[in-house]
């Protein structure tokens, strides 16, 4: 099939679902230390910077986009969606393993609902074709 | 009767995810236009593949669209609570996608994507709980 992705390409979604999701721990995780920003203390935003935690969360939501703009660059938008809706699974299943929270019998729902929709379109091609795009390429190939 | 109050969130709601619809879209329009980024660094490097991004006008209005959804959420969710706001931001932002992707990146949704998208929205909706 024309639209089988690479590995290389499965790569970049799976670090789509991670940096995400790890990143806006570590912003939350970060910005608990700083403290409430409003707008009349927007000077603590500066003080946020120097925030071990919030530099890691910005740097991985940094590689989040570029991961992000690449996958949209050889698929759907409507296909890496469900990918980055993942994200929330890798949080919430981080939160029950990791931090030992309980999850609810609602949020387990919704972890399966997530996670069936990533198989629903990873079953289905990456990207669209116009059949009438793709036979003026061949054409112009001859 | 609505309240006032009641207006001004969901307006909020809606306004921040209408611009993170209309940034998530425009800045995938600008990939499409650009094409498989691994052959244009394979062509010209990957300074090449970054200067490629950012003078496409698509995605350059696309980020600028989610910069401002950044600060409308920041301001949403100084009206709104944070488990009615994220949450529906984020499922309308899922369904408003798809929509917009049929309408005018002209992907095709076919029904397990339609289903996908309403699974989401939904698990998007559970795990807030």
């Amino acid at each position: 099939m024309k639209h089988t992705l690479k590995p290389s390409q499965y790569a970049v979604l799976i670090a789509i679902m991670l940096t995400a999701s790890v990143g806006d721990s570590l912003l939350s995780r970060g910005m608990e230390q700083v403290g409430h920003v409003d707008l009349h203390h927007l000077g603590l935003l500066w003080h946020a910077l120097f925030n071990p935690f919030v530099d890691a969360g910005i740097v991985l939501l940094i590689g989040f986009f570029a991961c992000y703009t690449t996958a949209l660059s050889w698929a759907d938008l409507t296909f890496v969606m469900p990918a980055t809706a993942f994200g929330y699974v890798v949080i919430a299943l981080l939160g029950r393993f990791w931090l030992h929270e309980q999850l609810s019998l609602s949020r387990w729902g919704g972890i399966a609902l997530i996670v069936c929709a990533v198989g629903f379109v990873a079953g289905g091609p990456a990207r669209t074709e116009h059949p009438q795009l793709d036979q003026m390429d061949a054409g112009a190939g001859l | 009767m609505l309240s006032s109050q009641t207006i001004n969130i969901w307006g909020s709601i809606l306004f921040v995810a209408a611009l993170a619809v209309a940034g998530e879209v425009l800045i995938a329009a600008g990939m499409k236009q650009l094409g498989d980024l691994d052959d244009i660094r394979a062509h010209s490097g990957l300074l090449g593949a970054i200067r490629a991004v950012l003078t496409n006008a698509f995605f350059v209005v696309g980020a600028l669209c989610m910069a401002l959804n950044f600060f409308a959420m920041l301001f949403a969710l100084s009206i709104a609570d944070l488990s009615l706001a994220a949450p529906a931001i984020a499922s309308l932002t899922y369904i408003g996608n798809a929509i917009a992707a049929k309408l005018f990146l002209r992907e095709r949704v076919d029904h397990r994507r339609w289903l996908a998208t309403a699974f989401v929205a939904i698990g998007v909706l559970l795990l807030a709980h």
